[in-house]
C-alpha cells in the first residue's frame, strides 16, 4: 500500500490521518458528463485547519460532499478516521456522517419553526445522544459560540451572523472529528464573517480538525494550511 | 421512535393553516360515515325499544269499512271467531271486545241513583279468553269465564280507573255496581293491561250478559295474542279463519314488520351518505398525500439537513409517514367528533335515545390513521429516495 501519508519523510512525527483521499473521482454522468473531481489526494489530520479555495465552478461543494459522505466518489479511496467508506452501505455512512462529521452550510440551514436550542439538539438525535443530554449538551455548545441569551429564539428573529453561529453549534455538539464548512461566511456581512472567523480560530486552538472551503482569499488565509481547487483538481 | 414521533408532530405543528385545510376531507368523510353509521344504529336502536313484545304479537280484527256505500251495514264479526281462531298455529290467546250502548244508563255503586250522583262509565263486553289475549293483569278478584259468558250472568270486571271513581277496592264482599237501576257483581278489579287503555276506564260484563241486557248483536273487535314471530302470519290467516267466503270484508292491524322499519331507515339515504363518506374519504386521503408530498417538495432543504445529521433514508420516509398518520389521525378524531355530535343533535331533536358503537367511536379515528398511512407512503417514500445532495443544493 502506498499512500501520500506514508511517502512523507516526517510521517511519524505527525499526528493521526482524519481524511484520508486517494485518487478519488466524481464524475456526474450527463449529458453532458462532468468531470467535477479529478485524481484528488488529499489528507487532513487531527487538530489541522485547512481551507480548499477556488473559483465557482471548481467542483468545491462537490469535494465538501465527499468528504462529508454526503456523496460518493466514482472511484478511488476515502478513509474517515481510518474506516473505508468506500465499501460502506448507505446506513453505515449516516451513521459515520452523524457521528464524525459537523456540517456548516452558506445558507445555515436551520428550521425555522423550531427555537435556537432544538435546532442544535436536532443534530444529537440521529446518533443516539440520550433525550435527556442534548437539551443539556446542546446549552453548552451555544454558550460556547456566544448565544446563550438566544436559546428560546426562532432562528428567523436572529442576525445572519448570529444564525451561522447556530449552526456552528449545532456542528459541534455531536463532537465530530471533522468540520466542514461550505462558504460560511458567504451570506454574511464582513464584521460578521470576522466574527465567525474568530470562532474557528478559536476551534483550532481547542483541537478541532476543520476544513473551510471558499471562493474568498481573505477567508481562506486565515488557515493553518491551503488547497487550491482549479478544474476539480487540487494544486499545492 | 419517541423521536421520530416528537419530529413529526414538530414538523406538523410547524404549518398549523394547512394541518387545518388538509385534515379537511378525511374530518368530512369520518364524520359522514360516523354520522350515518351512529344514526343508523341509533334508529334501529329506537325502533327495537318501541318494539316490545305486547305490541309485537298483537292482531286485531274489526270489521271492514263499507267504503261508504250508505245502507248497507258493515260486515259483522261472528260469535265464534274466537273458536275459529283459536285452532290456529301461532294463536296463544284470542277475546272479542264490543263497546256497549247504554243509552242514558249510568253506573254507581250505590243503588237508584241513575242520573244522581251515578257515573257515565263506559260499559264494555267481552269474551272470557279477552282477558288472556290483552294481557290482562288482576289487582284482585278473578276475571269472569265462559261459564259466566254462557249462563249470562250479572257480573262485571273493572277496570283500574273505573274502579277508582266507583270506590271500589276490594271484592271479597261481593260489592255491586249499578248500570241503570240493574245490579252487577263485581268479581274483579284489573290492574293493568296492554293495547286495550280504554279497558281501564270500563265496567266490563260478559257477552252473554250483553247480550241479554244490552242487545249486543255482534263483536266490535277480536283481540289476538300470537306467539313471538307469529303476527305476520296470523293477520295473513285471520279474516280467512274468520271470514272464509269474504275475507276482505275484515279489516286488519297487524305490528310493522321490524325489518321492513328498519330497512326503511337504513335504506337507499345510508347508502348515499356512507357512499358520501367514502368519496370523501379518498378525497381526504388524496389531500394527504398532495399536500404531503407539496410539503416534500418544499422541504427539500430540512430533508439534506437531516440527511446531512446523520439520517437515514428510513428516518426520512419515517418522518414524512408518521406525519401523515398524525394528520390522518387528527382528520379522524376531529370527524368523529363531528359525527357524534351530529348522531346527537339529531337524535336529540327527534327524541331519540343516541346509540353509538364503542366500536365505530374508537375505530373511526384509526381509519382517519390508515388513511394518512396510506396516503403518505408514496411522499414519505419520495422523500427518502431524494439524494443529500440535491436536497442541499435544492435550498
Ligand atoms: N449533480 C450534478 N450534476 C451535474 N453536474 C454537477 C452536479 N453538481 C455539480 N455539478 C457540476 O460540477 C462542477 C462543480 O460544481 P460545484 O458545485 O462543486 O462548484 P463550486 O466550486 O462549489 O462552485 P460555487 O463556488 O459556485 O459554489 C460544476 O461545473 C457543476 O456544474
Ligand atoms: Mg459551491
Amino acid at each position: 500500500m502506498s499512500t501520500a501519508l506514508e511517502m512523507s519523510p516526517v510521517a511519524v512525527a505527525l499526528p493521526a490521518p482524519v481524511v484520508e483521499m486517494i485518487g478519488v473521482r466524481r464524475v456526474f454522468p450527463g449529458p453532458p458528463e462532468v468531470e467535477a473531481i479529478r485524481d484528488v489526494d488529499l489528507v487532513i489530520r487531527q487538530g489541522e485547519y485547512l481551507s480548499i479555495v477556488g473559483p465557482s465552478g471548481s467542483g468545491k461543494s462537490t469535494l465538501l460532499h465527499l468528504l462529508g459522505l454526503l456523496d460518493n466518489p466514482s472511484s478511488g479511496i476515502y478513509r474517515l478516521d481510518g474506516v473505508d467508506t468506500m465499501s460502506l452501505k448507505e446506513r453505515r455512512r449516516a451513521v459515520l456522517r452523524g457521528e464524525r462529521i459537523g456540517f456548516v452550510f452558506q445558507s445555515f440551514h436551520l428550521l425555522a419553526h423550531r427555537t435556537v436550542l432544538e435546532n442544535v439538539a436536532l443534530s444529537m438525535v440521529y446518533v443516539g445522544v440520550p433525550r435527556r443530554e442534548r437539551m443539556a449538551r446542546a446549552r453548552v455548545a451555544l454558550e460556547r459560540v456566544g448565544l446563550s441569551h438566544r436559546m428560546d429564539f426562532g432562528p428567523t428573529t436572529l442576525s445572519g451572523g448570529e444564525r451561522q453561529r447556530v449552526a456552528i453549534a449545532r456542528a459541534l455538539v455531536a463532537e465530530p472529528s471533522l468540520l466542514l464548512a461550505d462558504e460560511p461566511t458567504g451570506n454574511l456581512d464582513s464584521v460578521n464573517a470576522e466574527a465567525i472567523l474568530e470562532l474557528f480560530d478559536e476551534l483550532h486552538a481547542g483541537g478541532m480538525t476543520l476544513a473551510v472551503i471558499t471562493h474568498d482569499d481573505h477567508v481562506s488565509e486565515r488557515a493553518q494550511r491551503r488547497v487550491r481547487i482549479v478544474d476539480g483538481t487540487l494544486q499545492w | 421512535m419517541r423521536d421520530v414521533l416528537d419530529e413529526a408532530l414538530a414538523g406538523v405543528a410547524a404549518r398549523p393553516t394547512r394541518l387545518i385545510l388538509t385534515t379537511l376531507g378525511t374530518v368530512l368523510g369520518v364524520a359522514a360515515l360516523v354520522g350515518t353509521v351512529g344514526l343508523g344504529q341509533t334508529a334501529a336502536g329506537q325502533i327495537s325499544q318501541k318494539f316490545d313484545l305486547a305490541q309485537a304479537t298483537r292482531v286485531v280484527v274489526e270489521p271492514g269499512d263499507k267504503n261508504g256505500q250508505e245502507g248497507e251495514a258493515a260486515a259483522e264479526l261472528p260469535w265464534d271467531a274466537p273458536d275459529r281462531l283459536d285452532h290456529l298455529n301461532g294463536v296463544d290467546a284470542v277475546g272479542t271486545v264490543s263497546t256497549l250502548d247504554v243509552g242514558s244508563d249510568l253506573v254507581s255503586s250505590v243503588a237508584g241513583l241513575n242520573g244522581g250522583e251515578g257515573k257515565a262509565l263506559t260499559v264494555m263486553a267481552g269474551s272470557a279468553g279477552l282477558f288472556d289475549a290483552i294481557r290482562a293483569v288482576l289487582k284482585t278478584g278473578k276475571f269472569f269465564d265462559a261459564g259466566h259468558d254462557q249462563r249470562g250472568d250479572k257480573v262485571v270486571v273493572l277496570g283500574k280507573h273505573a274502579a277508582e271513581r266507583l270506590g271500589i277496592n276490594r271484592v271479597d264482599s261481593q260489592p255491586a255496581v249499578f248500570i241503570g237501576d240493574e245490579a252487577y257483581t263485581v268479581i274483579g278489579i284489573l290492574d293493568s293491561v296492554s293495547g286495550r287503555a280504554e279497558l281501564n276506564d270500563a265496567v266490563i260484563m260478559p257477552n252473554g250478559t250483553a247480550k241479554a241486557a244490552y242487545k249486543l248483536k255482534a263483536p266490535d273487535a277480536i283481540e289476538i295474542r300470537t306467539s313471538v314471530g307469529a303476527a305476520q302470519l296470523i293477520a295473513g290467516q285471520a279474516p280467512k279463519a274468520i271470514a272464509p267466503n269474504d275475507p276482505s270484508t275484515l279489516k286488519v292491524d297487524s305490528p310493522p314488520k321490524q325489518g321492513a322499519v328498519r330497512k326503511g331507515v337504513e335504506g337507499d339515504l345510508n347508502a348515499l351518505f356512507l357512499l358520501l363518506g367514502a368519496v370523501a374519504l379518498l378525497v381526504g386521503g388524496l389531500g394527504i398525500a398532495n399536500v404531503t408530498l407539496l410539503s416534500v417538495l418544499e422541504r427539500i432543504g430540512e430533508i439534506g439537513l437531516r440527511r446531512a445529521l446523520g439520517a437515514a433514508r428510513r428516518h426520512i420516509a419515517a418522518q414524512f409517514l408518521v406525519e401523515s398518520v398524525i394528520v390522518g389521525l387528527l382528520g379522524g378524531l376531529l370527524g368523529t367528533a363531528v359525527g357524534v355530535l351530529l348522531t346527537v343533535g339529531v337524535s336529540f331533536a327527534k327524541d331519540w335515545t343516541p346509540i353509538l358503537d364503542n366500536k365505530l367511536a374508537f375505530g373511526s379515528p384509526l381509519l382517519g390513521a390508515v388513511i394518512g398511512l396510506i396516503a403518505g407512503t408514496y411522499p414519505a417514500w419520495k422523500a427518502s429516495a431524494i439524494q443529500p445532495i440535491t436536497a442541499l443544493r435544492g435550498a
